[in-house]
C-alpha cells in the first residue's frame, strides 16, 4: 500500500508545473478514529521533493510539523499555605496552545531553521504556544508556559523529534508521528517545511481529522445535548446491574 | 490461540469523557475489591474508590461523578440482601433521605462554585482528609474499648439508649423496625452533612452515616447497614443526576466497568460481614479509613514534585 502510494507520488511528479522546489505529500491516514479500543495513533507522514532545477548545493532539511486544536489553559502554581499544606496559590491563562503538538526535523533545530523563520511560523514547542499579558503580580510568566510544555511533553501531547525525519538524496523524506490516547478531538495541522540555509524554501499544509467514532460519539454526544437523559440511562444501567447480581447470587445459591 | 501482544492490547478502553484510554481489567480488579468491602462493612466504597481513581490517572471531576454512579449500583445490590431479612428502616431511611437531598443539591453547589476557582482539588482532599481522620480514629479508639470490654466481662456490653440531648429535642416520631421514639431533626441533620459529602468527595457517606446512627440516633448495629444502603442509593443517584447535567462528568463506560466488578464483590463482602464480629469489622474499617486518610494528607502536606496544573479557563 504505501508502496504503491509512492509510485503513484513519483509517477504523478512530472505532470506538475515546477516552481524550484516543492513538496508532494503523502500520509498513511488523514483520519484518527477514537474508538473504544482507541489506544493512541501512529501516523506516517512522507513524502517527495519535486524540482525542475538541478540540486543547489546547501543541505536540504525538512521540518514537520503536527498540530492539535488550540485552546486557552489555565496554568496553577502550588505554594504552601499558612506554612503547612500545598495550595494553588497563583494561576495565569496562556491563551492559545495546541492540545497536541509534535515537531520532527531532519537535523538539530537552529541548524535547519534561522530563529526569524522559528518566529514567523512559530514552529518550535516553545513559539507555538502564546501568551500575552501576564497579571502583575506574576513576575515569573515564563515559568508557567515552561511549566505548560514540561507537563505536556510527559504526557507525550508534546514533542521534539530533531533528527527523527529521515531524508533519502535530498529527495524522498518520511517520519511518524505517535499520539497518545488522550487526544483532544478536531481538525489537525500537518505543516512541512523545505529549508536551506536556515531559510524556508517551500512550504505545504494539510489537515488530519481526529474524531470520536461509534459507541463513543454517540456517548459523548448524548452527554453534552442530553445530559438528562444520559444521567438517567446511566443510572438505569447502575440499578439494572445491582439487581441482576443480586438475582444471579440468589440463584447460584439455590441451585 | 490469543496471542499475549493481542490480549494487552484489548485491554486498554477508551473512556468516551474522561478522554483517556485504560485498562479494563484493572477497573474491573477495583470495582471487585471495592465491592468486597463495601458489602463487608455497609459502606458505598466510594472512600477508596475515588482516591484510586484519581491514582491511576482519571479527572479528579470525572471521578467523583462517576463514583456516584456506581455507589447506586453496588448499594442496590447490597441493599436487596438487607430487604431479603428485613434489616431495612424504610421510616428512618426516609427522614434521612430528606436530608440528604437538601445536602447533595448543597453539595453541588459548593463543588461547582470552587472548580471555577481552580480549588476543587484541594477541597476534595480536605474534606477526605478531615472526616476520613476524624472518623477513622474515633471508630478505631472505640472498638478497641469494645474488644478489651468484651475480653474483661466476657461478653458484649450491652448499654445502648441512654438517654442523651438527642432524646430532648421536638417533632419526636416513632421509628418501629429501629425500636426508637426521636425527634426528626438529628437524623434530617446527619442527612444534610452526609448529602454534602456525597457530593464533594464521590462518596456514599456510608462511613460517616453508620457510626453517626449507632452512636447519635442510637439505632441497633442490625438495622443500620440496610437503611444506610437505602438512603444512599437516592441520595447518590441525585448526586449522579447532579454531576451529569451540570458539569457532564459522568463516565458511563468508567461506571459500567467498575460496577460490574463492584456488584459481584459487593455479594460476597455481604456474605464475609455476616461471619465476622462487629468489633473486628470496625477496628478494620477504621484501620482502612486511617490509610486513604494518610495518603492524602501526605499529599497535601509534602512538596508535590510538579507545582503546575493544568486546566480549562471557568472549570475542568
Amino acid at each position: 500500500m504505501l508502496r504503491l502510494l509512492f509510485v503513484t507520488l513519483l509517477l504523478a511528479l512530472p505532470t506538475i508545473t515546477p516552481a524550484s522546489e516543492e513538496v508532494v505529500l503523502g500520509m498513511s491516514k488523514d483520519k484518527v478514529a477514537i474508538t473504544t479500543s482507541f489506544n493512541g495513533s501512529e501516523i506516517l507522514i512522507f513524502g517527495a521533493v519535486k524540482r525542475e532545477t538541478p540540486i543547489p548545493d546547501t543541505q536540504l532539511h525538512v521540518v514537520i510539523t503536527v498540530a492539535g486544536p488550540s485552546n486557552p489553559i489555565v496554568v496553577r502554581k502550588k505554594d504552601k499555605w499558612l506554612g503547612l499544606i500545598w495550595v494553588n496559590r497563583s494561576s495565569l491563562e496562556v491563551d492559545e496552545a495546541p492540545s497536541f503538538y509534535a515537531v520532527a526535523t531532519t537535523g538539530p533545530m537552529r541548524d535547519v531553521l534561522s530563529e526569524p523563520e522559528d518566529l514567523r511560523n512559530r514552529i518550535t514547542i516553545h513559539n507555538a504556544i502564546r501568551s500575552v499579558g501576564a497579571p502583575s503580580d506574576i513576575t515569573d510568566s515564563e515559568s508557567f508556559t515552561a511549566a505548560v510544555i514540561r507537563i505536556r511533553q510527559k504526557a507525550g501531547l508534546y514533542q521534539l523529534l530533531e533528527g527523527q525525519v529521515a531524508l533519502d538524496q535530498q529527495t524522498l523524506f518520511r517520519t511518524s508521528i505517535k499520539m497518545p490516547s488522550d487526544l483532544t478531538e478536531g481538525d489537525y495541522t500537518a505543516r512541512i517545511f523545505l529549508t536551506r540555509g536556515g531559510e524556508i524554501i517551500s512550504r505545504y499544509e494539510t489537515s488530519i481529522d481526529v474524531r470520536k467514532v461509534g459507541l463513543e460519539r454517540w456517548l459523548f454526544t448524548l452527554s453534552r445535548e442530553n445530559p438528562a437523559l444520559y444521567g438517567l440511562m446511566s443510572l438505569a444501567i447502575a440499578i439494572a446491574a445491582g439487581w441482576g447480581a443480586s438475582a444471579a447470587f440468589q440463584m447460584a445459591r439455590r441451585g | 490461540m490469543v496471542n499475549p501482544a493481542g490480549l494487552k492490547k484489548h485491554m486498554q478502553i477508551y473512556l468516551p469523557i474522561a478522554e483517556i484510554s485504560v485498562n479494563a481489567f484493572l477497573l474491573l480488579g477495583l470495582g471487585g475489591l471495592v465491592g468486597i468491602l463495601s458489602g463487608m462493612f455497609g459502606v458505598g466504597g466510594g472512600f477508596l474508590m475515588t482516591p484510586l481513581l484519581f491514582f491511576i490517572g482519571i479527572p479528579p471531576a470525572v471521578a467523583v461523578a462517576t463514583e456516584a454512579n456506581q455507589i447506586v449500583a453496588s448499594s442496590f445490590s447490597g441493599v436487596l440482601a438487607h430487604f431479603r431479612r428485613q434489616t431495612v428502616d424504610f421510616k428512618m431511611g426516609g427522614v434521612l433521605l430528606i436530608g440528604g437531598l437538601i445536602g447533595a443539591g448543597l453539595g453541588i453547589l459548593l463543588f461547582n462554585h470552587l472548580k471555577s476557582l481552580g480549588q476543587v482539588d484541594l477541597l476534595v482532599k480536605l474534606f477526605y482528609v478531615v472526616f476520613l481522620g476524624v472518623v477513622g480514629a474515633l471508630m478505631f479508639v472505640e472498638s478497641l474499648n469494645a474488644i478489651r470490654k468484651s475480653r474483661k466481662a466476657g461478653g458484649p456490653v450491652a448499654k445502648r439508649r441512654q438517654r442523651t440531648w438527642v432524646h430532648s429535642l421536638p417533632f419526636k416520631m416513632r421509628f418501629r423496625t429501629s425500636g426508637l421514639y426521636i425527634s426528626v431533626i438529628p437524623p434530617i441533620i446527619v442527612g444534610i452533612l452526609v448529602g454534602i459529602l456525597a457530593a464533594i468527595m464521590g462518596v456514599g457517606g456510608g462511613f460517616i452515616m453508620v457510626p453517626a446512627m449507632i452512636y447519635i440516633l442510637g439505632m441497633p448495629t442490625k438495622v443500620v447497614v440496610g437503611t444506610s444502603l437505602f438512603q444512599i442509593i437516592f441520595v447518590t443517584a441525585f448526586t449522579t443526576m447532579l454531576h451529569a447535567t451540570t458539569n457532564f462528568t459522568v463516565d458511563i463506560v468508567l461506571a459500567v466497568l467498575l460496577l460490574v466488578g463492584g456488584v459481584i464483590g459487593a455479594q460476597i463482602g455481604t456474605k464475609i460481614g455476616l461471619k465476622m464480629k462487629a468489633e473486628q469489622l470496625r477496628i478494620l474499617l477504621a484501620l482502612m479509613v486511617l490509610i486513604v486518610c494518610g495518603k492524602l494528607a501526605s499529599d497535601l502536606l509534602l512538596q508535590p514534585s510538579e507545582l503546575f496544573t493544568l486546566g480549562a479557563p471557568g472549570g475542568h
